[in-house]
Parts: structure tokens; sequence; C-alpha cells
């Protein structure tokens, strides 16, 4: 078969000849140059290589760029519109919920979907949804508060949660 | 990783003839165990043949009191179907605790199940809950299906289709998790059907997932965490590692199994684990 893929990245219709190997991350960072998202473990673990597909929150260092063939993918980069900042990235300077930066692009991609799917989250929740992303710097107080604060923007706004039945392990 | 070929078939029937036809072909779901793996070199399959795009292999439904989920099912999914919400809290439950929540958004269970990690949770309520495998051959009973480490009974080749769970009058799963890896150092799950067999599978404490038929006695007579507390394990075929020795795995089957009963019993629970 062709080894082609044909996505959409941040709205841009993409196809690509890659090899079946290459991973999603080496595929958005390699093949298109987008590099704020980032692979930190290769290992499943750290998130740090977060991105949206469909609207789903995947680590895209473990997922084939050919299993993302015809879906959307959302990064880092597609997230603010206009020169604005995404209510997350704005929650996350406001209330500093970074350090090094290196988890940054990843934690926030991972906190849209938890804010857009998830209702009723409290820091509990947060830290315990949270458990697909690892911070080294900052001991995830900030991260907290600024995933709160960028919940009540879409609770109050007009980004209403997705699924308002489903903060699943309260 | 080493090259491959990529294929997808659309049925089930297409994908288990390209797995026959290439000896060193590997199905791939979710691929949250099998693309690690490749990654370490620990699987070098010649060809991968992608399910991810036969639909019949998805989705939840509910007929004469059994609840069928497709094994392309993504745990987030269970986790937040409204079918298996209702039909049986306690599977919806465990699925929103499976590993984190990008693991959950790609895994599937019959990934999970076919894969039979000694750990993983979803062959405790496959075997605790008495479901039955469906692959396009035939249908395997719970307690047939989970042979061994990493082994089933499906032959080469052979896909899970479907897993059909009878819904119990209750249930309910609880995971003593390993910190790091949110797999279970052991997890329990319990069940009661409407006639009143009671069934307890035990995952993360042994080479596969088991279950323990003096903890399924005692609870057939008295359906309360009393009646199992002070049940011993025998330790003889128990894990031990670095997490925890085959005595502290022992004390928390009981343990656990106390925690699952009376979460169990508590109406509408879905389940803080």
């Amino acid at each position: 078969m062709a080894n082609k893929v044909s996505l959409t990245v941040n709205g841009r219709s993409v196809q690509r000849e890659v090899e079946p190997r290459t991973l999603l991350a080496t595929f958005l960072r390699e093949h298109l140059g987008m590099t704020g998202t980032h692979i930190g473990c290769d290992t499943s673990q750290c998130g740090c290589c977060t991105v949206l597909v469909d609207g789903d929150a995947v680590k895209s260092c473990t997922m084939f760029a050919f299993q993302a063939n015809g879906t959307s993918i959302t990064t880092i980069e597609g997230l603010a519109s206009d020169g604005r900042m995404h209510p997350v990235q704005a929650a996350f300077q406001e209330h500093h919920g970074l350090q090094c930066g290196f988890c940054t692009s990843g934690m926030v991609m991972s906190i849209v979907e938890l804010v857009e799917k998830y209702d009723g989250l409290d820091e509990a929740s947060v830290r315990e949804l949270l458990d697909g992303n690892i911070c080294r710097c900052t001991g995830y107080h900030n991260i907290v508060k600024a995933t709160l604060a960028a919940a009540d923007v879409y609770r109050s706004g007009s980004a209403a949660a997705t699924h308002t039945d489903t903060l699943l392990r309260s | 990783m080493h090259m491959f070929e990529y294929l997808q078939p659309r049925t089930a029937i297409e994908a288990e003839a390209l797995l026959l036809a290439n000896e060193e072909a590997r199905a791939i779901s979710g691929g949250m165990s099998l693309l690690p793996a490749m990654k370490l070199r620990l699987a070098a399959p010649s060809h991968l043949i992608d399910l991810s795009g036969i639909e019949e292999m998805r989705g939840t439904s509910v007929d004469d009191n059994v609840l069928t989920i497709g094994a392309m099912t993504r745990h987030a999914e269970v986790a937040r179907s409204s079918v298996v919400r209702q039909a049986i809290p306690g599977l919806a439950a465990l699925a929103s605790g499976i590993g984190d929540r990008q693991v959950r958004n790609r895994g599937t269970i019959g990934g999970s199940i076919a894969n039979s990690d000694p750990a993983a949770c979803y062959p405790a309520s496959v075997l605790g809950l008495g479901a039955t495998v469906m692959t396009p051959r035939r249908r395997i009973a719970a307690d047939d299906f989970f042979v061994g480490v990493f082994e089933t009974a499906l032959e080469p080749g052979e896909l899970v289709t479907h897993i059909a769970f009878p819904i119990p009058e209750r249930s309910a799963y609880v995971k003593f998790q390993q910190p790091a890896s949110r797999f279970a150092l052991v997890g329990v799950l319990v069940s009661r059907s409407r006639d009143g067999t009671v069934r307890v599978a035990v995952t993360g404490a042994s080479s596969h997932v088991f279950r323990v038929p003096s903890l399924e006695q005692a609870l057939a007579a008295e359906f309360t965490p009393g009646a199992v507390e002070n049940i011993a394990i025998d330790t003889e075929e128990l894990n031990s590692d670095i997490h925890g020795d085959a005595d502290y795995r022992a004390h928390l089957i009981p343990v656990l199994t106390a925690r699952a009963v009376d979460l169990a019993s508590k109406p509408d629970a879905v389940g803080k684990i």
C-alpha cells in the first residue's frame, strides 16, 4: 500500500509519505517541523508529547502517524487564535503554571481536554486526572491552580463542558 | 524500531486472514502495550494489522440481560458509556481507573484481555463477571480464556471481537494500585448474580487472573465484608517482586475483597477506587 498519511493538523490539511514505523510525535516534529510537541521519556509515561486527536488527549509518542490517518490533530501551536491565548494558556501565564517549560505543551494540551470534558473539577480530581503528565519543576501546585482557573472560565463562559455528567471518579 | 508493513482491514474475518497469511504479523488495537514493546524490541512484527477500521468491533449494547462490548471499544468510552454505567456500574468504574487519561483514550478492552497482562484490570472483570469472549470462530468462557502470563486460549490468528457480560445483581472492583504504573498490585472483582452465584476474580497477584473458591463460598453464604476478612490465602502461586511479596499480596486479597463487597452493596456506587 502507499505509505501516505492524510490528516488535518491545526485546521490545515496535510499529506505526507512516511514509513509505517514513524511515530505521530516524530511526524509532527520532524516531518512538519512543529517542535512545540515535546518528547520527554518516549515510553508513554511523562505526557510531554500529548496532543489532541479528534479532541482526545493522547501521547503522540505512543501512536503511529498511520494510526492518525484521517483524524484532526490539535497541537500546542494550534491553540491560540487571532493573537489571543487559549484560556488554558492564559491561566498558565496568570498562575505561573510552569518553570522550565519542558512539560508545558503536553500539560496544556492534556488540560484542554480535561476542562472541555469534565465538569465539577476540584483540586483532588485535577491532581488525579493529571496523572498522565509529569512535571519535575513545579510540584504541580500552580498547574492545579491554573487548571481550576481555566475550568472556571469554561464553566462560566460560552465554552461549556461537553460531558457535564462525567466527573468519573467522584 | 524495526520496519514493518501496516495493513488496515475493514472486517474481523479479513483481519484474521491477514494474521494467518503472515506468521509474524500482530494485530494492533490501541497499541498501549504493543507499541512500547516494539520500541524495546520485545516485539518485532513483520506486519501490523490495525483493527481500528473495523466498525463491527466497536460499541456497547444490552440485550436479554447481557451487556456486550465490542473489543475495539476504548477504556474512556466504557467509563463514560451510559449503557455500561447503568448495566454494570462496577465495570465503568474499573475502566475509569486504568492507566491514565491519555491511555484510556487509546487502550481497548479487547487489546487488554487478549494481552492477558498479569496485572491488568480488565481480565478481572471478564473472569469475575463470568463473561464470554467472542471470536469469529467460537465463544470462549472466561474460565477457559486466561491460561498464563500474557497467554490466552486464542489460537494463532484468532481475534477477540466482542465480550458478553451477564449483568449481575451487583458487582464492584477494587484495586491496590502500583502508584507509578497504575497497574494492580492486587485487584479484586466481586460479583453476585441474580441467582445468588458469587464470583471473586483476582488480578495482579499471580501469573494470570484467577478465582478464589474459598472467598466465593463464604460470600455465597453471607454477602458481607465480615464474611471474608479472616480467610487466609495460600501464598504458593502468588507473585513476589520489589513492590510486594507473596505474603503481602495474600493479605491484600481478602482485604480488597471485603472492600469490594462493601462497595458492591452500596446502591449506584460507581466507585472511588
